[in-house]
């Protein structure tokens, strides 16, 4: 865990992690989503819109893998104050925003011919559209803690602080299924039942969907990887820039004596 | 005299045990948030919450729950479909006219937004319900433990 705090270490790791997540992220998503769409089976009830399951299920996932990755980034950068563990926070919210966005869409297109309806107010929709929120909120939170960084560290710990309160609502996403009557559909798929093969879902969703949710899983660390490595040249970028002029009024100065 | 000293806490371990406080309290409020919502936040009654605790007859409420097999009853004039709705412990019967959903079968999910009045419920808009179950097409007919059969013995 410490190794990893080594911005210079993780360098040298991001530089093939990163286009090696990406690669391997594209090519089983991809290959999961035309399997899913145009060999894999409809459903019994819903037909062929059962098929934007492939693209639903992992943006939702992602959604909210995201935030969880913002809180737990956020706790070690609080307690540990290692500076990676706040870029990458930084570096999720991006990723996890465009997945919750994708994430609701496609349930909103899912909805109108499975429901009869584009969207309702039940637990699970709105829980899911306040994480989109939440996403909006940290991001602008982050970046004012930025442009105000020369003023001290509070913003920068504000963004933290922000990132481990919007955690609640993770669980909260996923019970409100089970703990409310809500018109979406209890989970299909639980670590038991896919592993002893019960799930309330066909195995001829599953092996696709699960292929979906790997190959996004990937795409999403790829992304975040290449975000944290932009976020560090642009700070290394600054430093230097900041050393020149230091240097030209250094110079300036003594002349002038 | 010395065999006491008092051990500094270190600034890292006062931050995480802050912090796991902190959290336990957040934890906690969630949680008594989520409990103080269990009724409010749910999006529709049931037919066993219906008929304990009757609504007015002017309160649009939802009703939701598993249409009864063999209750859809099409009426003569072409859109008015009667049905009853069940929990698996009470049974309401529910009147809809206009265009129902495809997804609304009988022994399926259905969500109903009308008005509950002398022990029928008049619905003005239907919404279907999807369970948590996915079966491919070719198995169309057998019932989902036939299904999960027949898929078990593939394999």
């Amino acid at each position: 865990m410490h190794g990893f705090a080594n911005p210079a270490r993780f360098l040298r790791i991001a530089t093939w992690a990163t286009p090696l997540c990406l690669i391997l992220g594209l090519v089983l998503a991809s290959g999961a989503l035309v399997w899913g769409v145009f060999f894999g089976p409809a459903d019994q009830l819903q037909g062929d819109v059962v098929r934007i399951i492939y693209l639903h299920v992992p943006t939702a996932w992602l959604g909210m893998m995201g935030w969880s990755a913002i809180a737990v980034a956020s706790f070690v950068e609080i307690v540990w104050r290692h500076p990676l563990a706040g870029i990458a926070a930084r570096a999720a919210a991006l990723p996890g925003a465009v997945f919750t966005a994708l994430c609701l869409i496609t349930g909103s297109i899912w909805g109108r011919p499975a429901w009869g309806t584009w969207w309702v107010w039940d637990g699970r929709l709105t829980s899911m559209l306040v994480l989109l929120f939440l996403y909006f909120g940290y991001m602008a939170l982050a970046n004012a803690g930025e442009q105000n960084d020369a003023a001290g560290q509070g913003q920068g710990r504000m963004a933290a602080i922000f990132g481990l309160i919007g955690a609640v609502n993770i669980p909260i996403i996923h019970y409100s299924v089970l703990w409310w009557n809500s018109l979406h559909q209890p989970p299909s798929l639980s670590l038991s039942g896919v592993l002893t093969g019960t799930s309330p879902m066909a195995t001829a969703f599953v092996v696709p969907l699960l292929t979906a949710v790997l190959g996004f899983s990937l795409i999403f660390g790829g992304v975040v990887l290449a975000r944290m490595r932009m976020i560090l040249a642009d700070a290394q970028a600054e430093a230097r820039l900041r050393r020149k002029a230091m240097a030209a009024q250094a110079a300036v100065s003594a002349e002038g004596w | 005299m010395a065999g006491f000293s008092v051990v500094p806490v270190r600034a890292k371990h006062q931050r995480l045990i802050l912090l796991g406080v902190a959290l336990a309290a957040l934890v906690a409020a969630g949680l008594l948030a989520a409990w103080a919502l269990r009724n409010q936040a749910s999006y529709f009654y049931v037919p066993s919450e219906i008929i304990a605790k009757p609504p007015e007859a002017d309160r649009s409420v939802r009703l939701g729950g598993m249409v009864v097999r063999g209750s859809m009853k099409n009426a003569p004039d072409g859109v008015t479909v009667n049905f009853i709705v069940t929990d698996g412990k009470q049974q309401v019967p529910v009147r809809f006219a206009g265009i129902k959903p495809a997804l609304f079968v009988e022994g399926s999910g259905v969500v109903a937004e009308g008005h509950w009045q002398d022990g029928l419920f008049t619905a003005d808009n239907l919404l279907a319900k999807h369970d948590e179950k996915y079966t491919p097409r070719e198995m169309q007919g057998m019932t989902t433990d036939q299904a999960h059969k027949a898929i078990a013995e593939t394999k």
